[in-house]
């Protein structure tokens, strides 16, 4: 087990150094932010002064050095825009994002799994041909037109849920959270339920088939044999056999979220790191963008070896790679 | 759909017997034909040139489906903030989004197959390389790959190709090195192998024809991603330029219009939208399916 976390920790170490190689280069080889930074009518001494000042006089290979060097101390630069250090501005949009993803992940467990145990039990009822034909529109149609069809329904037509914006929120251990007001709570809604669509979906297709599969194993035949009544047989022999699948998905798909949630907190105007994103490649504020690209990989890095560790605890019969070796 | 009696095999009359028997399958099918025929005659069919800016009346901004414009025409779907008849306008998004996940496909499609061939037939350090990229690649959300890359190189037609086939290119390598690999296993290969045939030769005329066919049919579910993924990063601004939009962006155009109830000009480039991503994956999956190909 230690020789795999350690196998798979030098692996991310890799993965990290390879993308802060390929993103610096990307970002900062191409395209010239003094034309967008600096007025035309400022004079060409202040002009000077102001690409030495960030750097951008030396060389490229030496700006990455320099660009690692601050990395390794957690400095990923200053915003161009907004004077400050990249990371403290990403950190600051990290808790809007945080409570969307998860809440959007807590509303497709919620939502998911039942339907899909639903559907796996049931499989050939009116209801669960149109859960399945349902999860095809849920993967296929663009995020961002789900989204625009949510306002259209929730907020233009019905007028009840509100557009834009994070609504009213509380400190709580002096992060800001909108998951504890009313306010806050009805702005979250629908992002979150749009960020919550294409999981849903998938969970209710994987929740579907590992029911399906499950009910026809032995154990599940013998146990309905012995009389254990079919609330039990669902709730203790197959839910617990539909967990492995379902927790590799959520793991999976956490990373993807907080990529997908660009696109929600663009539509709905939501403060996070993924609009910030958004707003910093409009500005071309490549500090940001960088410190974006290798905050979200180090989370995807993470998320990924703990999703394998869980994995393993999970289901003893996983042998490792690595343990053997 | 028919093949000529040489090629007609009883597998794929089974396919095609199967093909036919889907009225869903049929309807999308006729669906995606229409939507490719109306791309295709935009510039006769349209009523006005939605690129030509003298063509616009601004005084028709806004006008609800169905109004008289000034000198008299119809804008049977309404006209959008520069009173550009939306019916035109979404007739040559269409061409455009058709016309970038296609291209975007094969693009992807010719490298990612190449890249497939070569690991599997020369193994090794050539082969552990290439998949190495393949992992790396597609550990990351392709919305995120194609959002950052756009962002270092700018907007433009060409520009939003080049992104989506950098992010797609990899699971058609992968395919496709799996598939070359099962083919290579095969007698006819070695028979080949030992008759003392160059690689090449080989690789192109024995391993690429037998071995594609499942990377083709998931190619064919792969252009509704293509096109989705066009459409996601138009709305967010980074793909196409605003001359030359595609539906994505004309939804993104029509989104601020959305609330005050200006419904239409979002709303109709999205109906059509849907309807090519929908068709495109029914016709794509159920391709799929009937020739039993796993993605």
């Amino acid at each position: 087990m230690t020789a795999f976390i350690l196998q798979r920790l030098i692996q991310s170490i890799f993965v990290l150094l390879a993308v802060s190689i390929v993103v610096f280069f990307a970002v900062y080889g191409i395209g010239d932010p003094i034309e967008l930074l600096v007025p035309p009518q400022v004079s060409d001494a202040e002009r000077q002064a102001l690409i030495r000042r960030l750097g951008l006089d030396l060389p490229v290979w030496q700006q990455y050095l320099t660009f690692m060097g601050n990395a390794l101390r957690g400095d990923l630069g200053r915003s161009f825009v907004h004077g400050v250090s990249a990371i403290e501005l990403i950190l600051a949009r990290l808790p809007a994002t945080v409570e969307l993803v998860l809440l959007s992940m807590a509303l497709a467990i919620v939502i998911g799994v039942p339907l899909g145990l639903y559907a796996g039990l049931a499989p050939d009822s009116r209801t669960s041909r149109v859960i399945m034909a349902g999860t095809v529109l849920g993967f296929s149609l663009p995020s961002f037109w789900k989204g625009m069809m949510l306002i259209l329904l929730f907020s233009v037509l019905l007028g009840v849920l509100p557009t834009a914006g994070r609504g009213e929120t509380i400190s709580l251990f002096g992060i800001q959270t909108s998951l504890f007001t009313a306010n806050g709570l009805k702005h979250l809604a629908l992002p979150a339920l749009n960020l919550a669509i294409p999981n849903m979906a998938l969970l209710i297709r994987v929740v579907a088939a590992g029911a399906t599969e499950a009910m026809a194993q032995d154990y599940v035949k013998y146990a309905r044999a012995k009389g254990v009544r079919p609330r039990r047989i669902v709730g203790r022999h197959v839910l617990r056999n539909i967990l492995i699948p379902v927790v590799t998905v959520i793991g999976i798909e956490f990373g993807s979220l907080v990529a997908f949630s660009t696109i929600t907190e663009t539509v709905f105007a939501w403060p996070g790191m993924g609009k910030l994103l958004i707003d910093s490649i409009y500005q071309l504020d490549r500090p940001v963008v960088v410190a974006y690209v290798m905050l979200a990989t180090l989370l995807f890095v993470t998320v990924n070896l703990l999703v394998d560790i869980l994995y393993a605890a999970l289901d003893p019969r996983v042998k490792l790679a690595g343990t053997r070796a | 759909m028919s093949l000529s009696p040489e090629t007609m095999t009883p597998v794929r009359a089974g396919v095609l017997k199967r093909l036919r028997n889907r009225p869903t399958l049929r309807g999308a099918g006729i669906l995606l034909a229409i939507l490719v025929a109306l791309a295709l005659l935009a510039p006769v069919i349209a009523p006005q040139n939605p690129h030509d800016l003298a063509a616009l009346n601004v005084m028709d901004n806004r006008l609800p489906p169905g109004a008289a414009s000034l000198t008299g025409t119809t804008y049977w779907l309404g006209t959008d903030a520069q009173g550009r008849d939306m019916l035109s306008a979404i007739l040559y998004g269409l061409r455009t989004s058709l016309m970038v996940g296609l291209s975007a496909t094969l693009g992807a499609l010719v490298i990612g197959v190449a890249a497939g061939l070569v690991a599997a037939q020369f193994g090794g350090a050539i082969d552990a390389a290439i998949m190495r990229i393949v992992d790396f690649m597609l550990g990351f959300p392709s919305i995120l790959v194609a959002l950052v890359l756009l962002s270092a190189i700018g907007r433009g037609v060409d520009k939003v190709v080049l992104a989506i086939v950098l992010v797609q290119w990899a699971q058609y390598a992968r395919l496709m090195r799996a598939a070359a690999m099962v083919e290579r296993r095969k007698e006819y290969i070695e028979a080949a192998v030992n008759f003392g045939l160059p690689t090449r030769h080989i690789m192109l005329t024995h391993l690429l024809p037998n071995a594609i066919g499942s990377v083709l049919v998931v190619a064919s579910v792969s252009i509704a991603g293509a096109i989705t993924l066009e459409a996601t990063l138009s709305f967010l601004g980074v793909g196409v330029p605003i001359t030359q939009p595609s539906l994505g962006l004309l939804i993104a155009n029509g989104f601020e219009f959305l609330l005050s109830g200006e419904y239409w000009i979002a709303v109709f480039p999205g109906i059509a939208l849907v309807l090519l991503i929908m068709s495109l994956n029914l016709v794509g999956d159920r391709l799929r399916r009937s020739l039993n190909v796993r993605s």
